[in-house]
């Protein structure tokens, strides 16, 4: 059955468990293995952990999360209204990162792309970044 | 996992139990529970303490109660192999499991990271530091 919920909550570090555990919750309805459960908080960190250092620059401000489930197929959406990315593909490339002193290391995208079936960035200077992620559940 | 065991793990989450040691001249760090952003913060800061402090430079990461790592992990993990290298530091690893191998091999660490069986032969084999000669 289709499904879908949407969750807005404060761009603070200790949401991003938070924010793993409900989509684990929200996905257990597909029956998934643990090795995708683990991909997905593993995903979901990423963009989480983005929005927070990146997108708001650790000042604070809300993230909002959209989790829907159609057929097998299961779609993750992390938005912020942060400061936006310059260079997407640059962003993208393994090992870049612009917080290296923060021990940053730039690996984030990299995950999402290997843990899910695809990975959309969309992003405003100023206005914020959109980050859209599918996977399809129980393919085994 | 239903709804109140996942808000379970989550108040459990929300502090790391990590606990460091040394051992002869080598750190371990005992990464225990959930290694994110929000955990990676202090437990940077307390193993650079120890480096600094004790001037240690061979560092064991064990891994045996790491439920969940992301890329955090990976730059605690790089942040601490760039302060010891020069210094003829090793990086070992030991207890992993899938989930942590996965984004060691993803990243490419495991290069970087020596592997060890147990605690004890990787102290036994890091304490000499990095001989290459």
């Amino acid at each position: 059955m289709d499904n879908r919920i949407y969750v807005e909550f404060d761009s603070i570090s200790s949401n991003e468990a938070l924010a793993r555990v409900i989509v684990a919750a929200f996905l257990t309805r597909l029956d998934p293995t643990l090795d995708e459960i683990e991909e997905v908080k593993t995903a979901v960190s990423e963009a989480v952990t983005n929005a927070i250092i990146h997108g708001y620059e650790n000042a604070g401000g809300t993230i909002f999360m959209e989790c829907d489930i159609h057929n097998d197929e299961f779609t993750v959406t992390i938005r912020d209204e942060g400061v936006g990315i310059e260079d997407i593909k640059k962003a993208k490339e393994p090992l870049y990162t612009t917080k290296a002193e923060e021990d940053r290391s730039g690996m984030g995208f990299s995950f999402m792309e290997i843990f899910m079936d695809s990975l959309l960035v969309e992003s405003e200077v100023s206005k914020g970044t959109k980050i859209t992620m599918k996977k399809k559940i129980g393919g085994r | 996992m239903d709804m109140t065991e996942a808000i379970a793990n989550d108040e459990r989450n929300m502090k790391s139990d990590t606990t460091m040691e040394v051992i002869e001249n080598v750190l371990i760090i005992h990464i225990s529970g959930e290694l994110d952003h929000h955990n990676s913060v202090d437990i940077r800061q307390k193993a650079d303490e120890i480096i600094c402090n004790k001037g240690i430079v061979n560092i064991l990461f064990d891994f045996e109660g790491t439920e969940f790592m992301d890329s955090s992990g990976i730059g605690v993990i790089m942040g601490r192999y760039k302060k010891v290298k020069n210094f003829g530091g090793i990086i070992g690893s030991v207890n992993t499991r899938k989930n942590v191998e996965k984004i060691l091999f993803f990243s490419g660490l495991n290069k970087i990271v020596r592997h060890y069986d147990s605690i004890e032969s990787a102290v036994g084999e890091m304490k000499g530091g990095n001989q290459i000669g």
